[in-house]
């Protein structure tokens, strides 16, 4: 394939000289005279180009195992999201899990109460999703003002990955689910044991008890060596070195569902259990932080998702929302993943406002603002998908709209 | 006969087991790494405590990040709050937002104090949750809590909690 390549190069550089009348054959390039300098040898394990620096921002705290870093979406292309710039968000910082020693204990209201290694689970039948995973708290800054400064800060609570496990349903049949079965409660083997309750018809939907993610073993940071995948659903239920699931017959109320996790209303009521991720997109290019060299040709490129399923339409506004294009989508399109999408565009040098809204497989479309706030009031804190403004200035400067 | 229709419904709901990887729990390892409380009760250990009794383990042990009055100092406030959930700065504590006072017991014991989960025992435990709901003034300072009182006390905000009921935007455009 190189050979190939270089050849047609040369070709070209023939006719090249052709044109300029000359019958000599065609000069050698710079890099063609040089002698090659050998490169690295032969490696275990592949690294990024040192080239290359997008990070997770590591915000300065007091206590660092309590927080989140965000994907930095903008660097992103396509859908998946590098495991290594996956989001991480820890109630009690990163456990270091022995995957021979470490197991799922799966109990409660089942006929047989089973204990199973990561060995046992890589036997039973796998399968293989992309999903997002959005924690519920991403874009939460919106609601007061919509601030944040980049796609990063605003929106890089969301990621997305291959994940590979097997589905809870033969595991739930294995144990032999009892019929008041109703809930099941998850518990990870972090230093605070998280844990979330769910519905077990979403159990015997479409979730994975995943060991893999792109490809690879999850990474310690995403619960490594198991990890619950709630397709759709908020972040935190995708409970992270998984370690325990116990069949019941009410939710549990465990802390990260009552107290945190909940959405406060204005009427001062607050909606518990909003397991499902609405409708949402961003513009990932150009977006806040930004700089356009000058007018001209530029692709407008971003990235939609929904819990209710697959993204069916994106439309683009460059002036501000007066009028809208559809944007072309990636395919395959995928359920509850990543989805991006590319609209060509001619920067006229002039300010202007780039916005996007996301249209799903149920007809939900992204809602404004003003409408999401006229709806909860400003305190529900989880949950924001406004659709995100983005201002060019004449100097081709991208900021918070 | 009777033995039959037991038998037939009993089939019913057992599915058979398919590939017979994973092994069968213990009770002994059910025991030891079961430790969720339900707001029914269960779960909860046997063991007690008071608000009174509370005080000296939550000074050396609780109060660097959440204060001595439970007002909040490193971390967050347990206690507060009250009547602030319809206001422009809502205050969530535990008093004025939490539904099942069974969460507190539950929380504390496997996640608090945040350095050192667990380090608690059940009696020392019972008596430090007293002592946040007696800074939220939701029982007295004597009032012993245990593995039948505390499922029993009802939270300010017990009632305050809805089902999801989205879509609340997200009508068609066009
Ligand atoms: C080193 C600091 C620290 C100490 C000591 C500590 N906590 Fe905490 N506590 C935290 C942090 C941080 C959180 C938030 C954890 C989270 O949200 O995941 C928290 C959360 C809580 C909450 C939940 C509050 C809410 O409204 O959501 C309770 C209840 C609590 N702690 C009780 C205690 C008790 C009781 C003790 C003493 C036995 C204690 N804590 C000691 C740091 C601490």
């Amino acid at each position: 394939m190189p050979n190939n390549r270089r050849r047609s190069f040369l070709h070209l550089s023939g006719i090249a000289a052709l044109a300029g009348c000359s019958q000599q054959p065609a000069a050698k390039t710079e890099e063609e005279k040089l002698p090659s300098a050998l490169g690295k040898p032969i490696s275990s394990y592949g690294e990024r180009s040192h080239y290359e620096t997008a990070k997770r921002a590591v915000p300065d705290l007091k206590r660092p195992q309590i927080g989140s870093t965000r994907t930095p979406l903008a660097d992103t292309e396509g859908i998946i999201t590098p495991s290594s710039l996956h989001f991480e968000r820890h109630h009690a910082g990163v456990p270091d899990l022995d995957p021979a020693r470490h197991t799922l204990l799966l109990h409660g209201l089942v006929e047989r109460p089973l204990v199973f290694s990561i060995a046992d689970l890589k036997r039973l039948p796998s399968a293989s999703h992309i999903y997002f995973v959005e924690c519920a708290g991403n874009s939460g800054g919106e609601w007061k003002a919509p601030g944040g400064p980049n796609v990063a800060a605003a929106f890089g609570l969301a990621s997305c990955s291959e994940w590979t496990g097997v589905p809870l349903k033969i595991l739930l049949e294995e144990a032999g689910l009892k019929r008041e079965g109703k809930w099941l409660v998850a518990e990870g083997a972090d230093a605070c044991k998280m844990s979330r309750s769910l519905p077990i018809e979403k159990a015997l939907d479409d979730c994975l008890v995943a060991y893999a993610q792109n490809g690879e073993a999850i990474r310690p940071e995403q619960g490594y060596p198991l990890r619950l995948v709630v397709p759709g659903y908020e972040g935190n239920v995708n409970v992270k070195w998984l370690r325990q699931i116990k069949i019941v017959d009410q939710p549990n109320q465990t802390k990260d569902e009552t107290s945190k996790y909940t959405d406060l209303l204005a009427d001062g009521t607050a909606r518990q259990f909003t397991f499902l991720m609405d409708a949402k997109s961003v513009i990932t290019h150009p977006s806040g932080g930004q700089k356009l060299t000058g007018p001209g040709f530029q692709e407008i490129r971003g990235l939609a998702w929904s819990g209710r399923g697959v993204i069916e339409r994106v439309d683009v506004s460059a002036d501000g929302g007066k009028t809208w294009q559809k944007a072309a989508l990636q395919e395959p399109r995928l359920p509850k993943a990543f989805t991006r999408f590319r609209l060509p565009w001619q920067w006229d040098g002039k300010e202007t406002e780039l916005v996007a809204r996301a249209v799903d497989s149920s007809g939900y479309t992204q809602p404004t603002r003003a409408e999401l706030t006229e709806a909860r009031g400003m305190n529900s804190a989880y949950h924001y998908n406004g659709v995100k403004v983005w201002k060019i200035a004449a100097d081709g400067s991208v900021r918070n709209g | 006969m009777v033995r039959l229709l037991v038998f037939l419904s009993l089939a019913a709901i057992c599915s058979a087991q398919k590939y017979h990887v994973g092994r069968p729990a213990t009770s002994d390892e059910i025991k030891s790494t079961d430790q969720f409380m339900a707001p029914s009760g269960a779960g909860l250990p046997p063991g007690k405590g008071t608000a009174a009794e509370g005080r000296d383990i939550y000074s050396r042990r609780c109060a660097r990040c959440h204060g001595a009055q439970g007002q909040g100092d490193e971390e967050g406030p347990l206690a507060g709050g009250k009547g602030t959930l319809k206001t422009a700065k809502p205050l969530k504590t535990v008093g004025s937002f939490w539904p099942y006072a069974t969460t507190i017991y539950d929380y504390v014991h496997r996640a608090m104090p945040f350095d050192n989960p667990g380090l608690l025992d059940a009696n020392q435990t019972y008596s430090v949750v007293a002592l946040i709901l007696h800074m939220n003034g939701i029982i007295g300072e004597k009032d012993e809590m245990n593995a039948l009182s505390l499922p029993k006390v009802k939270m300010p905000n017990r009632d305050g909690f809805i089902k999801d009921n989205r879509p609340d935007t997200g009508k068609k455009k066009r």
